[in-house]
This record gives C-alpha cells, sequence and structure tokens, in this order.
C-alpha cells in the first residue's frame, strides 16, 4: 500500500475537525449555528459553497464517465456549472431577500401554506438523503480500492466525522471547512495533471484513440471480477488476465463502454432525448438542491448574494475543466479499468498508473485521494447541515428560539438513515443516483421558486400540486430505477432521464392548478414582491 | 416562461420599459404628493407603489430571461447540432476535435460571462429603481 496514503488522509481530517472546533470559539447562538450569524463575505462564502457542491460524483464520477462514455457525457460537467447561472439568473437574490432559510421557509414567507411546507420538507429530506447515501457509498468504495479495508468501515468513518462536525460546530464552522476544502480540491486534481500532461508529453504524445483500438500501455494483469464474456469468450470471476505492452483492450460482455469513433465524436448510442433530458435536469436541478440553497442565507444582502453566485461559477468552471483530462489521459494509462468496470477509480489509480511507484506517484497519488476524501466530507456535511436544519425547524418544531442542543439532536437524527442505508445498499451506481436526484429537485423546487419569485398569481393549490405532479412522478422514476427491474426502448429512457418529460409537467400543472384556484392568490403578495425584488438599500 | 401570462405585463421582449417606466411614474408621483412620498407608496403598498414594484420585477424578469435565451441557443442547440449535422462533430481545431473543445473548455468562460453581463446588468436595474424612489422626476 501507498506509504503517504494514511498521513495524507489523517491530515484532512484532523485539519476538517481542527477547523470545526476552531469555528466552534465563534458559535455560541443559534444564529451562529444555523446561517454564519449572515457575517460571511461573498469571496468565503463562494469557496464554501463550491467545496460543498463539488461532491464524488464530481471529483471521481466525472472522470470515470469520460474514461467510460467520451464526449456525450461531458455535458455533465457543463450541466453542473450552468445549474449556478440558472440560480443566478432567476434566484439568488429575490432568495436571500425573502429571509428564509430553508425552503419550507420559503413556501411559508411566499404562500403561507402548511401543508406545502411540509410536503417542502419530504422533498428536501429525500433528495437529501438520495444525495447523501451514494456520497457515504463512493468513500466506503474508495476505502476499499486504495487500503484494501472493509466498504463498512470507509462509509462509517466518513459518516461520523461528518455528524460530529456538524453537530459541534454548526454553520459557522462548516463554512470555513468547506472554503479550504474547495481549495484542496483544486490542488489536488490540478497539481497532479501537470505531472501527467509533463509525463505523456515525454512519453511522445501516445495518441487517445489509436488507429488500432485502445490497447495497454505496458503490460497488464487483470483480474476479472465477475463471469463476463471477454471478446466472446467465456471467463470465470476470479481468472486472471495478462495483457503485453501494445496488446488491444478486449471488450468486456458485462462493462458498458464505448470504444473508438463512439467515444470519440458525439451522438454514440445515447439518444437526443437522455442528453436534453439531461441537460434539464442540471442546468435547472441545482436550484432545487437543499445544500446549495441554504448557503444563500448566509450572505449579508441580496447583491452579495448575486455577487456570491458569479464567484462560485467561476471556481465551479475552474474545476469542471481537470476531471475531463483524467478521463482522457486514463484512456491512454488505465485502460484495464474498462475491463474491470471500476472506472470511478481513474482519478485514484491514474497518477501512480501514469508515473510509476516511485514517490513522486505515490505522493501525487496520496493528494488525489486526500481531495476525494475532502469531497465526501465536504459535500456530506453541507447536505447534513440542511436536512438538519429542515428536522430542526420543521420536524422538532424548536423555531429559531430552539436550542443548540435541539439542532445538535435533529443533526444525529438526520445522519442516521442514511449511514444505515448506504451500509446495507452497497451496489447502487454512485453518478447516476447524484443525477437522479438533480431530476427531483428540478421537477419540485426549480417551478416553485421560479415561479413564487417571478408570478405574482401563483397559489399554495397550483403550488402543491405541480410539486405532488413534478416531483411525484420524478420520485417514482427514481424508485423504479433504483429498486426496479431493467427498462427497454422509450420506456428506459423515460424512466431512466425523467427531468425533460417531469420538469415541463411541473411548471404546467402548477401554472394551470393557480389559475384555477386564483381567488386562493395571497392578499399580501405585493408586500412579498417588494421584499424579494426592492434592493436592501431603500431600506423600507 | 409561465410569467409572461400576467396580463397585466405587456410583453417583456418589448424593450426599454425601463425608461418609460420612469418618466410615467416619476410624473405621475410628483403631480399628486411631494417627492418624497414614493417610499411612502412602496411601503404602503398604493397603487404607484405596486406599479413601481411592477416595473423592477418585469425588467429583472425581461433580463433574465434574455440571458437564458442566449445560453439555450448557444449551448442548447449544440447536441442538436451535432445529431443533424454529424460532419460538425468530426472537425479538429488546434488537433482536438471541436465537440470537446467547445464542451470541455469554452462552455465554462462563456458561462461566466453570461453570468458577469447578469449581475453588471441587474445591479443597474436595481439602481435606476433606487434612484426613483429616492429622487422622483418633476
Amino acid at each position: 500500500m501507498n506509504p503517504y496514503l494514511v498521513p495524507g488522509l489523517v491530515v484532512v481530517i484532523l485539519v476538517t475537525v481542527g477547523i470545526g472546533l476552531y469555528g466552534l470559539r465563534f458559535a455560541r447562538t443559534t444564529s451562529d449555528f444555523l446561517v454564519a450569524s449572515r457575517s460571511v463575505s461573498p469571496a468565503w462564502n463562494a469557496a464554501a459553497i463550491s467545496g460543498e457542491y463539488l461532491s464524488a460524483a464530481s471529483f471521481l464520477g466525472v472522470a470515470g464517465l469520460v474514461l467510460r462514455y467520451g464526449v456525450d457525457v461531458l455535458w455533465y460537467p457543463v450541466g453542473f456549472a450552468a445549474g449556478y447561472l440558472a440560480l443566478l439568473l432567476f434566484v439568488a437574490a429575490p432568495l436571500r431577500r425573502s429571509g428564509a432559510f430553508t425552503l419550507p421557509d420559503f413556501c411559508q414567507v411566499r404562500l403561507g401554506s402548511p401543508l406545502l411546507c411540509s410536503l417542502a420538507s419530504v422533498f428536501v429530506v429525500f433528495i437529501g438523503c438520495l444525495y447523501l447515501v451514494p456520497q457515504l457509498q463512493g468513500a466506503g468504495l474508495t476505502f476499499t480500492t486504495v487500503t484494501g479495508g472493509s466498504y463498512a468501515w470507509g462509509a462509517l468513518l466518513v459518516g461520523t466525522v461528518v455528524t460530529a462536525n456538524v453537530a459541534l460546530g454548526g454553520m459557522r464552522a462548516i463554512t470555513f471547512v468547506q472554503a479550504f476544502q474547495y481549495w484542496l480540491k483544486l490542488t489536488a486534481l490540478a497539481v497532479p495533471v501537470i505531472f501527467l500532461a509533463l509525463q505523456w508529453q515525454s512519453d511522445g504524445r501516445p495518441p487517445v484513440t489509436p488507429e488500432a483500438g485502445t490497447s495497454f500501455s505496458v503490460a497488464t494483469t487483470v483480474v476479472m471480477e465477475q463471469d463476463a464474456t471477454v471478446d466472446g469468450v467465456p471467463v470465470e470471476k476470479g481468472e486472471q488476465l495478462s495483457f503485453d505492452a501494445g496488446d488491444p483492450v478486449p471488450r468486456v460482455s458485462t462493462v458498458d463502454a464505448r470504444f473508438d469513433a463512439d467515444w470519440l465524436l458525439p451522438g454514440g448510442d445515447g439518444s437526443l432525448f437522455a442528453t436534453y433530458s439531461l441537460i434539464l435536469a442540471t442546468f435547472l436541478g441545482t436550484m432545487g438542491l437543499p445544500h446549495v440553497l441554504v448557503r444563500f442565507y448566509t450572505n449579508p444582502d441580496g447583491a452579495s448574494a448575486r455577487r456570491t453566485t458569479l464567484v462560485v461559477l467561476g471556481l465551479v468552471g475552474t474545476f469542471y475543466l481537470l476531471p475531463t483530462l483524467y478521463g482522457v489521459l486514463g484512456r491512454i494509462y488505465t485502460p484495464q479499468l474498462l475491463m474491470t468496470g471500476r472506472t470511478d477509480a481513474v482519478v485514484l489509480l491514474l497518477p501512480e498508473a501514469a508515473l510509476g511507484g516511485g514517490h513522486l506517484g505515490r505522493l501525487l497519488g496520496a493528494l488525489v485521494t486526500a481531495g476525494a476524501l475532502a469531497a465526501f466530507l465536504s459535500t456530506s456535511s453541507g447536505l447534513l447541515t440542511s436536512v438538519a436544519g429542515v428536522v430542526f425547524t420543521d420536524v422538532l418544531r424548536a423555531g429559531r428560539s430552539g436550542s443548540i442542543r435541539d439542532f445538535r439532536l435533529a443533526t444525529v437524527l438526520a445522519a442516521a438513515v442514511p449511514v444505515l442505508l448506504s451500509l446495507y445498499v452497497s451496489n447502487m451506481d454512485v453518478s447516476r443516483v447524484v443525477g437522479l436526484a438533480f431530476a427531483v429537485a428540478a421537477s419540485s423546487f426549480c417551478p416553485l421558486l421560479v415561479l413564487g419569485i417571478w408570478w405574482r398569481r401563483l397559489t399554495d393549490v397550483g403550488a402543491i400540486a405541480g410539486v405532488v405532479a413534478g416531483g411525484g412522478a420524478s420520485m417514482a422514476a427514481v424508485l423504479i430505477t433504483v429498486l426496479g427491474p431493467p427498462l427497454d426502448g422509450w420506456l428506459a429512457d423515460a424512466v431512466g432521464q425523467p427531468a425533460a418529460w417531469t420538469v415541463p409537467l411541473a411548471f404546467l400543472v402548477m401554472v394551470v392548478g393557480s389559475l384555477l384556484t386564483s381567488r386562493r392568490v395571497p392578499a399580501d403578495v405585493g408586500a412579498t414582491m417588494l421584499r424579494l425584488h426592492a434592493p436592501e438599500a431603500l431600506r423600507l | 416562461m409561465a410569467a409572461d401570462d400576467d396580463p397585466i405585463q405587456p410583453s417583456p421582449a418589448a424593450g426599454g420599459t425601463a425608461g418609460r417606466t420612469r418618466v410615467v411614474l416619476g410624473e405621475a408621483a410628483a403631480r399628486r404628493r411631494p417627492a418624497d412620498r414614493a417610499r411612502a407608496d412602496l411601503a404602503e403598498q398604493t397603487p404607484v407603489g405596486e406599479a413601481l414594484v411592477r416595473g423592477l420585477v418585469r425588467a429583472q424578469l425581461a433580463l433574465a430571461l434574455r440571458l437564458a435565451l442566449v445560453v439555450v441557443t448557444g449551448l442548447g442547440a449544440l447536441p442538436l447540432l451535432f445529431a443533424v449535422a454529424p460532419g460538425v462533430g468530426g472537425v479538429k481545431v488546434f488537433g482536438v476535435y471541436l465537440p470537446w473543445l467547445l464542451l470541455g473548455l469554452l462552455s465554462f468562460p462563456f458561462l461566466i460571462g453570461v453570468g458577469w453581463a447578469y449581475v453588471r446588468w441587474a445591479e443597474r436595474n436595481e439602481q435606476d429603481f433606487t434612484a426613483l424612489i429616492r429622487r422622483p422626476e418633476q
């Protein structure tokens, strides 16, 4: 095992807990815990939002997808970044001015319907769990891949560190922790990629898609993890296959991957419907993610919320330049992952595979692993804070006057379910589940926020109907995809990437429902609109 | 976008709404009341105050929708383009295939540029609104 690995991971955990404890010195009131006393500067806040947002799916998953499927999946990083533009254009400043802390709070401010608040709480918890389970799973799988330890310990370790940190430090500490983790993640991908590019240069710039097809660059032994057919020949689980440098990479029946022109050029076997569905889900889903929204209340005013979002767009956009390079270089240096199907591990394995097992390769390998750990820690902390915030304010009914002890109780409650789930459900596909969480958010909270902020005639009945129709349909699609049987044909696309029909459905039902119940438009809608849109400088 | 359904609001595409609102409402406010009443109009939800807020919301929404349209035509048309004209996907620029260059590299500065323009113009809309409230034109 890599000797730099354990010290690297221990340092990340110690620094995380250390900054959390340091933040604790400043966190004295409940307000400090929940919204960092609304005194965080845009630069800190933007780094924290980015740190929170770049999860296992971004750090490991995007590179793995590029390695496997090629140019078509570049829509994932583009969409993950573009989501912040949609958030900036339609939501950021008015949402901050609404003064609400959670999504259910926003429903209360805008429509004053307790039923809608409860419904929003259900969706926050559902989306939070849907997003939290794969983070913990990713942590467990990484732990297994790099240390050979058990999956359960990895998931439990990250779960415990995150729960303790959120419960002890709350939001204030988390802001500094998240900001640190953004820069750690960026460094962990940016520094190795420089050495990888130099190595590629000195290897004589081997082509990514050689004429003769993808081939091994060095002699490699692959241990099969499942029964499969390799280039038509049946092979049993556990069998070892050896390849020399220059041998072509065989096609394994159990692994779905693309080769040659399919990989290099757009349009492969993914349909246009699936591509547009993915675009819609990621562009519009970001604004509905509970851990993203909760951050906006830590800005001092609407204008700074806008500037913060722009900085986030810059930070996240910079980060997403890097995973693509890992995916492409992985095609040259770690083609065996196309046989085992563990493409998510490409970021972790690439430094040692390309630079060799010397000190440099191992140091950089430890650095990317530390970055991956930071990705799990920061996203899970943010998710847990927001889910705990909802449990605290809406389930425990503690309100703003609730004690810090109640918030800690809410945190432990909110963490227990996903941690237990992640121990029992270990074989769900990380990036796919995260994509589904975006689809649910895009078809429930996106219409609610956009129409609530810009359309005076939205009513509580219309909003509830829209969330139930769009959110319910996408939730059902998620449950079928994760638990149900495999589907074929157009049904597979419609259920596997539901956003293209659930998002328009949610908007349509919400608008029609509101128009039909136009007498229920809140009497104070004018005052609410003024509060959402008027600059704070007026001090009305 | 469903917000266009509001019959009280003319189409955001009419353009130049901020300038027109400013003159008409400024005059109306000045004629009927002392100049510093515009703030009271806002706070008390009078019809004048209502119209002022509607003007601001309309201007901000029109701005957001226009920039969203820029992104939809700039990025959203790409999958269709690659499907309709596969030849475009095979073009090489500086040794890199065009789709990789567009999606992997150039889309990010494009998004940031649109965001920067939005922040600038949205803040200008708000400054116009604040100026209108503080110093109604005579």
